[in-house]
């Protein structure tokens, strides 16, 4: 009997679930938020010269300061989410903390309300990629929201 | 010197084992498919690097887009145990039917008040009605809330695993929608989560 015709089907149907099966399976980024209930265990303070804030705007575009928000080391500079805007600071910035205090960078990401939920992953991915170990999201100050209308990015 | 002669062969070859091969791989990609769940509000996932896969078990998500929340569970047996919970939380009661309906439903956004008139809705009506999301709000009994913390507290008793919660978020959704469900989580000390994202190339 010639079954070519049957393993050409069946071949067929083979690619098919390959290609449909694996390629689709999503993938999942863990993500710890700080305590918030947790009032009474005091962590260490960490220097305002290795925190680096990074205040999430509107229409993909973000803003970078480090230091505390108005007596900023840096000037606050918008950037954008690309591999030559937020992950040059990233690794700029980690570096000259690293060889100035000998520790690593702190981050902090504020998202504002007009920012959107792909801002956030983006800004985590970048941390990733980054190596960044010690980042966090937090809650964005009037301040800042301030700074963002300031620089029109809100 | 005389040549050797080489038999010529028929070109017909024997594909019974070509066959039996092709078929045995088409059964299992077929009984490893999973059948993709529909998403009650169309969701895409932002890309990143990750490359974490997903747990199948214990897993809860929430699927968020256009404003709304929606909230499903793994697992028949859980999902049956937390309606249950649900309605005994919120005085209803649940027939078997319609536990058995709630069941076989991966993502559910509709208040709880209207869960019985949607589980008997046949399956294309169903389709057809926009889910409005469950209510949810930063006050602490919102609905979503005791949905989470129902759920935890029957995947314990159940399984006696913690339950893992995923956020299955669209990309362009604004951020204080996100900030919501957190602030919910967070106040039943939920901190650790993972964010479900599509693979990107660096």
């Amino acid at each position: 009997m010639d079954l070519t015709a049957m393993v050409d089907l069946a071949f067929l149907l083979v690619t098919f679930f390959m290609l449909t099966t694996t390629l689709n399976k999503p993938k999942a980024m863990d993500l710890a938020m700080p305590d918030k209930n947790e009032q009474t265990h005091e962590q260490e303070p960490i220097a305002a010269s290795r925190t680096m804030t990074l205040l999430l705007g509107d229409n993909n575009r973000l803003e970078w300061f480090i230091g505390v928000p108005g007596e900023s080391l840096t000037p606050p500079t918008v950037s954008g989410y690309g591999k030559n805007d937020l992950r040059k600071v990233l690794i700029e910035q980690q570096q000259k903390i690293k060889g100035q205090t000998g520790k690593d960078m702190f981050v902090i990401i504020k998202p504002s309300d007009k920012s959107v939920y792909k801002n956030m992953v983006d800004a985590l991915d970048e941390m990733h990629i980054a190596n960044i170990q010690l980042y966090a999201i937090v809650d964005i100050t009037p301040v800042e929201v301030d700074l963002l209308k300031r620089d029109h990015i809100y | 010197m005389p040549r050797v002669k080489i038999p010529r062969k028929s070109t017909a070859i024997d594909m019974t084992a070509m066959c039996d091969v092709a078929f045995l791989l088409l059964t299992f990609f077929i009984l490893t498919a999973k059948p993709k769940s529909e998403d009650p509000v169309p969701v895409d996932t932002p890309g990143s690097i990750s490359e974490a896969p997903l747990p199948e078990k214990d897993l809860a998500t929430l699927t968020v887009g256009k404003g709304k929340v929606f909230f499903g569970v793994e697992g028949f047996e859980i999902r049956k145990e937390l309606l249950q919970q649900m309605g005994t939380k919120y005085n209803i009661g649940f027939t078997a039917n319609e536990l058995k309906e709630f069941a076989n439903m991966n993502t559910i956004g509709v208040p709880v008040q209207q869960i019985k008139q949607y589980l008997n809705m046949d399956p294309e009506q169903r389709k057809a009605v926009a889910q409005p999301g469950i209510p949810s709000d930063t006050t602490g009994t919102s609905e979503l809330y005791n949905w989470i913390h129902e759920a935890r507290i029957v995947t314990k008793n159940l399984d006696n695993q913690e339950l893992r919660f995923t956020i299955k978020g669209d990309s362009k959704e604004e951020y204080p929608t996100l900030q919501r469900i957190i602030a919910i989580m967070q106040k039943q000390e939920v901190n650790k989560f993972s964010l479900i994202t599509s693979l990107r190339k660096q």
